[in-house]
């Protein structure tokens, strides 16, 4: 019992990012666009986190330098899902197509600019990380639950976030009554951005010394699972965030369980994907996702 | 008709050419690539001439030539082809089948498990192999298909979940082989190889082998079924509009069903292609190799088409041969990977066009009724 409390901060460590990047995965396909790009902005924020943040760190600017490099990783995260909002939101283009561009995209441009800058295919190590705080928890963990209230309060309390739900629900409704559909199809996406473009500072300056190729390896992918396996919902997304977050922290902590031992850890890895799988088809029929999920809004046409 | 007029219907016929639409989008992916080596202060002429040395084998700074590069770039197309085709195929269906990686990563473990421990016969072997390769992969796909068409699961989100699931299998499966330490397992019995002498001698040693045929043959298989075959015709119309074909007694949930069983049969027969051809030992797999993710790419640019996927998976299988020349040039190889992503994101973009044709569709209309 002992060593799963002495868990808990390890497993809030891996779920924080995760949660953080599904947040905005919901809100984007709340007011009506996917966003499979998710990984790719998750890559783009982490190494702009992590480049800035050994940069800054030679300087010997300190403590600020983290935060400094948490909000550029969240930046560029936004800049970089602008594209995904040009191409879905004002050109109609597939929103699959895009999102599978951006996360090559993402790929190529992380380590090409980690070779201009440090001549090698991964950033250099920074001497810093985050620090935990008295209990033990990185400062992220409260930062996923300020990003999760202030959603679910944004999109359930506020006039804004009933207009952010009529647009994925109903566009044409929503433009009927004067809500501007694309103006708030933008904010849903960039916001999205920012926060996967965050999570990947946060998993690169908790978790780890660099940025990697393999630094991000799959989360927002499992973000994405957790968005529908979470049926759309702050509270289901935050569930399946932690469901998702303990299968990975077990993936790494399972040798100090002898029960577990016997088992080989890829199947924790195997975990969040399978139970996605179960669940898309045992729910099947209800339809729980944005009715207008996934379809450009075209005026006029319906 | 006035010069200005022919004009306008030339940019009109080329972007409603679908093909005209592809090289452009290649040229722009090239462009914004040249310039983005360039403002990093690199000499994109280095870029060129390791891509020209991919293509030709010839050395434009020391005049030599080896016949080798060529056969590498060759090799190194047919999964990305085959990969297309995993692609194209389902989206010739209506289907959106990003679960190419995951198909081809358990075409690779069959084909591995198979070239391991199956018999040491010659010709038997690798043919069991890559039979085996071809039906876990058409497997993966097929039971895609049967969610989508039973339980309206939408194949986007469970293909990226079965990459993934395929990853980590793949490393349970392979780590029991064996030989098998952390990233390898033991070499191959000669029997399990593609690799083919006459191949080898012509091209100066490269890895160029016997898939390379069966590459050959998917590309005819592809064109054959879907433009000649019952089947075909069917799978198209489902793609088209699912509610009509429905309606012409088309069985649309057996077409979807069997449309990403054979797509996926094309991603396995990749894996087992690239096992067997270009390894002589089987992999532990530590993440994806991406053939499957660039074949979204390679069946877009081929508008899911069998003579431009192929050309298309040629221009890929170009660009990662060059990669390694590029670096010793001091071009980062990652350039490679940002041209294929902006092609894909340029071809997102390309919607645009479609709205940009009936914006001038209606002024014209404007025109001619203001002129009246």
């Amino acid at each position: 019992m002992n060593t799963l409390i002495g868990m808990i901060p390890s497993i809030l460590m891996i779920v924080s990012p995760i949660l953080i990047t599904a947040v905005g995965g919901m809100i984007c396909e709340k007011s009506g666009v996917v966003n499979i790009a998710l990984e790719g902005l998750m890559g783009v924020g982490a190494f702009a986190a992590a480049a800035t943040h050994v940069l800054l760190e030679a300087t010997g600017l300190g403590m600020p330098s983290i935060w400094i490099s948490l909000g550029i990783g969240a930046l560029i995260g936004a800049a970089f899902s602008a594209i995904h909002a040009l191409a879905s939101i004002n050109l109609n283009a597939d929103q699959t197509i895009s999102g599978t561009g951006i996360n090559l995209l993402a790929d190529g441009v992380t380590i090409f600019a980690a070779q201009i800058l440090f001549s090698a295919d991964r950033t250099r190590e920074f001497k810093m990380g985050m620090q935990t705080d008295s209990l033990g928890i990185y400062p992220t963990a409260y930062i996923a639950l300020v990003v999760v209230v202030a959603a679910w309060f944004i999109l359930y309390k506020l006039p804004f976030g009933m207009h952010l739900r009529a647009c994925g629900e109903h566009p044409h409704a929503a433009d009927s009554v004067g809500i501007n559909v694309k103006k708030i199809r933008y904010i849903a996406v960039l916001a999205s951005g920012l926060l996967a473009g965050l999570a990947g500072g946060c998993i690169v300056l908790t978790q780890t010394i660099q940025y990697t190729s393999n630094t991000i390896n799959g989360r927002g992918f499992i973000a994405l699972a957790a968005v529908s396996f979470g049926r759309w919902r702050p509270i289901g997304v935050t569930f399946a965030a932690f469901l998702f977050g303990t299968a990975q922290a077990f993936a790494i902590i399972a040798n100090n369980f002898p029960a577990l031992r016997v088992l080989p850890t890829e199947v924790f890895n195997i975990l969040p994907y399978v139970i996605t799988l179960i669940a898309l088809v045992v729910f099947s029929g209800k339809n729980y996702a944005p009715r207008a999920s996934g379809k450009p809004y075209i005026k006029g046409a319906s | 008709m006035k010069p200005a007029d022919t004009r306008e219907s030339f940019t009109s016929r080329m972007l409603s050419s679908d093909g005209a639409v592809s090289v452009l989008v290649v040229l722009l992916g090239f462009l914004v690539g040249t310039i983005l080596v360039a403002l990093v202060g690199k000499n994109p002429l280095n870029m060129y001439k390791a891509i020209f040395q991919s293509l030709s084998g010839y050395n434009i700074d020391n005049g030599k030539m080896n016949v080798r590069y060529i056969g590498e770039t060759l090799n190194y197309a047919v999964p990305f082809i085959l990969c297309g085709f995993s692609m194209a195929f389902a989206a010739r269906a209506g289907l959106f089948n990003i679960g190419g990686e995951g198909q081809y990563i358990m075409g690779l473990t069959v084909a591995q498990v198979i070239g391991l421990l199956g018999p040491n016969v010659p010709g038997l072997h690798w043919a069991l192999a890559i039979i085996g390769a071809m039906l876990i992969g058409a497997a993966c796909g097929g039971i895609v298909g049967i969610l989508k068409a039973k339980y309206e699961v939408s194949e986007v989100v469970s293909t990226i979940m079965l990459n993934y699931v395929a990853l980590y299998l793949s490393r349970i499966i392979c780590l029991q082989l064996p030989g098998a330490s952390t990233y390898k397992t033991a070499n191959f019995p000669e029997t399990a190889l593609l690799s083919n002498g006459f191949f080898q001698a012509i091209t100066n040693n490269s890895m160029l082998n016997n898939g390379f045929f069966l590459m050959g043959l998917a590309v005819v298989v592809y064109w054959f079924i879907m433009e000649k075959t019952n089947l075909g015709f069917g799978l198209r119309a489902t793609g088209f509009n699912r509610e009509a074909a429905r309606c012409s007694g088309i069985p649309v949930v057996r077409s979807i069903a069997i449309s990403m069983a054979i797509a996926g049969a094309f991603a396995g027969l990749a894996g087992g292609i690239v096992a067997l051809g270009s390894f002589r030992y089987g992999r532990v797999l530590s993440g994806m190799d991406n053939y499957g993710f660039n074949g979204i790419a390679v069946a877009l640019v081929g508008n899911n088409t069998a003579i431009g996927t192929m050309l298309a998976g040629f221009l890929f299988g170009m660009l990662k041969n060059a990669q390694a020349l590029m670096q010793g040039k001091q071009i980062p190889k990652e350039i490679t990977f940002i041209i294929q992503g902006l092609i894909v994101v340029f071809i997102a973009l390309r919607s645009a066009i479609a709205l940009y044709l009936a914006w001038r569709s209606k002024r014209q209309l404007q025109k001619e009724v203001l002129a009246k």
